[in-house]
């Protein structure tokens, strides 16, 4: 069997035939539909759009006229309803059901927050439109941007990030930019081994030299450790919080200050604020910078990977090196602050992350839901994903080992390895059988220091009836994996397709669509 | 709360499950001093989807939409009309309340679309290979930069001055940490673009060369020359566009010789929305592919043999290599990306050649009328749907009299190149099937007023 060294297969066994259901002459099943490629039922005479004429005009496109055929199908209105419609029935998706992914916060996309993204006086607006013109725009960008600062207790906000690596990014450049301008440079960032990965890529892309910061037994930071690491050449500590075992970091507090006095500064990873938000700010708890996920916390769709939205709120310490541009309230006039307009005061930015002004279909959307929960509803929002994770927690810690049960309480998300499966099964046996019960999968074998971890964060917006039939499933799977179930192996059997081979794709990739005639010449 | 399904008898049942009196004991963890006793002070309370809705709406009220004037603004964002289709398709839960295609067997979806965009794009662009997106333009011109480094080990970088001045900010800022040198200057007020200057300025230590194509000021030219002489130097080539609906009409970069085509996607089924959420396009050479950032999507099979797709080569990636990845990029648009491919396959090559010859035609048809306006010329020979106009005054006030007047008339260059005085005359005028002859008639009476 092919596979990572955290024990992650990535090449399925054959299926037994017993494990076949029928074919069908068309390779449907009933309400599950194959649909070819678009190259493959398309021509490049079909067309779904119908244009008025163009007047008569002399081309002045130079010598540069387009030739030769592209190479793009179209289909007709109809054609591509159905098309896309089919293919969408071939995803899990939180409409569905309960979707675990840990470290994701895969929660309810209110309805809502679509109506009011796509109103005309936020979805119809060029970014470079004159000022006058987009106040209600720059006002919402400015309403948000409060409301993070308030919530986080921090002193100002970088709205421009895209999403959650590009404002850790954002974060990094700042630390750098702030130790640059008092003529300290420094060489090292220190990151958790059990941190995303996109903390180390980061830290690299800045250009640091990245380190391992170990953990005590019971899956935190170890404090005295790190304090020892400190020194002249650490220029920031990159920590998540609630970190990716679930856990609360209790000692950040002690750490920020230490990590103060060493002349570094702490970067907080904000991708588990759902755990916390309106239960602790983490300006409270010394930190520098966070980025804030607005496509986890506040509810924007992660839309099949992407797009997302990463604000980084900033400490007193960093503020003034945030990027371009920025909203600012001038009297009763929002002003946009960019490249034209940068005053003196501001001269001290670090410079521009993005063309134009950040993610504002994100912003719309995560304002509206932060005003339908509003300060009681989102320290609700915190309360009600903990109590859920714990719920989990508690009710399969006979089935299944979670290494930092001893721990206390976890926060929003459930962390169990694959210690005590049978001898030849995995994480991703029990991950796949989760499918045919009709859930998402939990995250796997992540965070790194668990062997076969399996991440559960099931948020705020599962009714105790969904984490119920998720607690039967898992523990039904769990059982059937110490058993030695073989036909656990070879789940999926319900899913538009079985395992799929992950070798293969790596090892012969096709990444383009070839016409076969064409593919087959060039074998 | 509307949104939260537990109520007081579950939270209750659940405490006793785990073991605990309330729910704040589950938060013990946090330290006392830091934890908060009740809600943050000076923040409204919960409000019913009205009330919101009429805040939201009250906001966006105080905004003049691009459809409300005659508009023409461009200079890295278009205004397409988008089928009404797309909208609907990407609204469908499938797509969009999923995650990233980690779990394919339940995600082939959201897989197949990324590997007909990968297709669609390298057609668009004339390339081998392209990526399942980027976050937008600017950023993935960046990670070309980066890109053109790893491959070459070489860190200088040309930027033609006719790239879009935000996309050199954000080269400049990365730059500013990553050790790149680049080279750059504003644009000049010329017909031609600065292909030639460029050529000269190519050397055995450049990494690459940054072209954008049409560049900010509307101008096209043959690459192909460009292309030579960076390949002679051992140099790459890197095209930039920003107005994809422009490969419709004139010779894709890859056909011109360039090693990676980045490209802001939004002009296609993604809308304005006043900048973001965009749609990074990044395309290269076969031979490059594994030094390429971001996420691929590949053809394999299943286990019973039958087609599907999976996420690939994903040891360029941060999950897996961390500090050693080519990118951190994790989410990238895959929405906007979806979006951008039904409208696509809606156009088809037939429906994208119509609206190519449509924009250039209508673009014709201004430069002509406006034109005739004193004190206004052209800059260009040569362009697709946007142009350079040289006004007799400066072109920031001109813009700011016209928005007044209702009419949203272009991007002047004193906004894009605030350090650039010499050519604040300079007004960027973009033209797409959504302009009319009216709007045409309205922006020409309007600069009549505002030169004479």
């Amino acid at each position: 069997m092919t596979m990572l060294k955290e024990g992650r297969p990535t090449a399925p066994q054959a299926v037994r035939e017993e494990h076949m259901a029928p074919a069908t002459a068309t390779g449907n099943r009933a309400l599950m539909l194959e649909e070819p490629l678009i190259f493959e039922i398309g021509s490049n005479d079909t067309t779904g759009v119908d244009f008025a004429a163009a007047p008569k005009a002399v081309s002045r496109l130079g010598n540069l006229a387009r030739k030769d055929a592209i190479g793009l199908p179209g289909l007709s209105e109809q054609e591509t309803v159905r098309h896309y419609t089919r293919l969408s029935r071939q995803n899990y998706a939180i409409d569905l059901g309960l979707f675990p992914l840990g470290s994701c916060t895969m929660k309810h996309n209110p309805r809502l927050n679509e109506k009011v993204a796509r109103m005309p006086g936020f979805a119809d607006l060029h970014p470079l439109q004159p000022q006058s013109t987009v106040q209600g725009a720059l006002a919402v960008i400015h309403e948000l941007a409060q409301w993070l600062i308030t919530l986080t207790g921090m002193h100002g906000v970088a709205m421009s990030p895209k999403a959650g690596a590009h404002g850790e990014l954002c974060g990094l450049l700042a630390i750098r930019a702030a130790l640059e301008a008092r003529g300290d440079a420094r060489s090292v960032v220190l990151v958790p081994e059990s941190a995303h990965g996109t903390n180390p890529a980061t830290a690299a892309f800045c250009g640091y030299k990245v380190e391992d910061i170990p953990a005590t037994p019971d899956g935190r930071v170890d404090l005295a450790a790190l304090k020892a690491r400190l020194g002249p050449d650490v220029a920031a500590v990159m920590i998540t919080n609630p970190n990716t075992c679930g856990l609360f970091e209790r000692d950040l507090k002690t750490i920020s200050e230490a990590v103060h006095a060493a002349g570094a500064f702490v970067y907080c990873d904000g991708a588990n604020f759902n755990a916390i938000v309106g239960r602790v700010r983490p300006g409270d708890l010394g930190v520098d910078a966070m980025h804030i996920n607005l496509h986890k916390t506040f509810s924007t769709p992660h839309g099949g990977g992407g797009p997302g939205s990463g604000p980084v709120v900033l400490s007193e310490a960093l503020a003034p090196f945030a990027p371009l541009p920025f909203v600012e309230k001038q009297g009763d006039k929002f002003v946009l602050v960019e490249e034209e307009t940068v005053e003196d005061h501001h001269g001290r930015s670090f410079g521009r992350m993005v063309a134009f002004h950040g993610q504002m279909g994100m912003f719309t959307r995560a304002l509206a839901y932060i005003l339908s929960h509003g300060a009681d509803g989102l320290r609700q929002v915190s309360g009600d994903a903990v109590l859920n994770a714990n719920y989990i927690l508690r009710s399969l810690a006979d089935v299944l080992d979670a290494p930092f049960g001893g721990s206390g309480p976890c926060m929003h998300e459930a962390l169990f390895s694959d210690k005590g499966l049978a001898e030849g099964f995995t994480t991703l046996d029990i991950a796949k059988g989760l499918i045919d019960e009709g859930f998402h999968p939990m995250t796997m074998y992540f965070p790194l220091v668990v062997h076969g971890a399996m991440l559960v964060e099931p948020t705020e917006t599962e009714s105790k009836a969904a984490l119920d039939q998720f607690i039967m499933a898992l523990r039904s799977l769990a059982e059937r994996a110490k058993a030695g179930d073989e036909a656990l192996k070879g789940a999926p059997y319900h899913a538009p397709r079985r395992r799929l081979d992950e070798t293969l794709a790596a090892r012969k990739p096709v990444l383009v669509w070839t016409e076969p005639e064409l593919a087959e010449a060039a074998e | 709360m509307r949104y939260l399904p537990l109520t007081d008898a579950d939270r209750q049942e659940m405490l006793s499950v785990i073991g605990a009196a309330s729910v704040d004991d589950l938060f013990v963890d946090v330290p006392a001093e830091v934890r908060l006793p009740g809600q943050i002070a000076g923040l409204p309370d919960h409000a019913g989807e009205l009330a919101v809705e009429r805040h939201m709406d009250r906001l966006a009220r105080q905004n003049l939409s691009a459809g409300e004037a005659p508009f023409f603004l461009g200079a890295g964002a278009y205004r397409h009309h988008v089928p009404a289709s797309v909208d609907h398709l990407i609204q469908r839960g499938e797509f969009l309340t999923a995650y990233t295609p980690y779990q394919p067997e339940i995600a082939q979806g959201t897989l197949q679309v990324l590997f007909e965009f990968q297709t669609q794009v390298v057609r668009l662009l004339g390339c081998d290979v392209a990526n399942a997106s980027m976050y937008d333009g600017s950023t993935a011109c960046w990670e070309a930069i980066g890109m053109a480094r790893r491959i070459t080990r070489r860190g200088k970088t040309l930027l033609s001055s006719g790239l879009h001045p935000h996309y050199v900010s954000v080269a400049n800022t990365m730059a500013k940490f990553t050790g790149d040198a680049l080279v750059h200057e504003a644009p000049r007020l010329d017909a031609a673009t600065d292909i030639g200057a460029l050529i000269a300025t190519i050397d055995k230590e450049t990494s690459c060369v940054v072209v954008q194509y049409p560049d900010i000021l509307g101008r096209i030219a043959d690459l192909t020359p460009l292309a030579n002489a960076a390949h002679e130097a051992g140099a790459l080539l890197v095209v930039v566009v920003t107005e994809p609906v422009a490969l419709g009409a004139i010779t894709a970069p890859g056909h011109m010789g360039a090693d990676i085509v980045v490209g802001e996607g939004q002009s296609l089924g993604v809308g304005l929305q006043f900048g973001g959420p965009y749609l990074g396009l990044f395309a290269a050479k076969q031979k490059y592919v594994r030094q390429m950032p971001g996420r691929l999507c590949g053809e394999t099979v299943d286990a019973a043999g039958q087609r599907g797709y999976v996420l690939t080569l994903s040891t360029r990636e941060q999950h897996i290599r961390r500090e050693k990845a080519t990118s951190n990029i994790c989410t990238n648009s895959g929405l906007c990306a979806l979006a951008f491919s039904i409208h696509m396959t809606l156009l088809g090559e037939k429906g994208l050649r119509e609206l190519a010859t449509l924009n250039h035609a209508l673009a014709c048809q201004a430069a002509d009328r406006l034109t005739q306006v004193p004190g206004v010329k052209l800059l260009n020979d040569a362009f697709f749907n946007e142009f350079t106009l040289i006004l007799s005054k400066d072109a920031r006030d001109v813009v700011r009299d016209l928005a007044g007047k209702g009419v949203l008339g272009g991007v002047s260059l004193g906004r894009l190149f605030p350090d650039a005085p010499e050519i604040g005359n300079g007004l960027v005028v973009a033209v797409t099937e959504t302009v009319t002859v009216e709007d045409i008639e309205a922006l020409a009476k309007a600069l009549e007023e505002e030169l004479a």
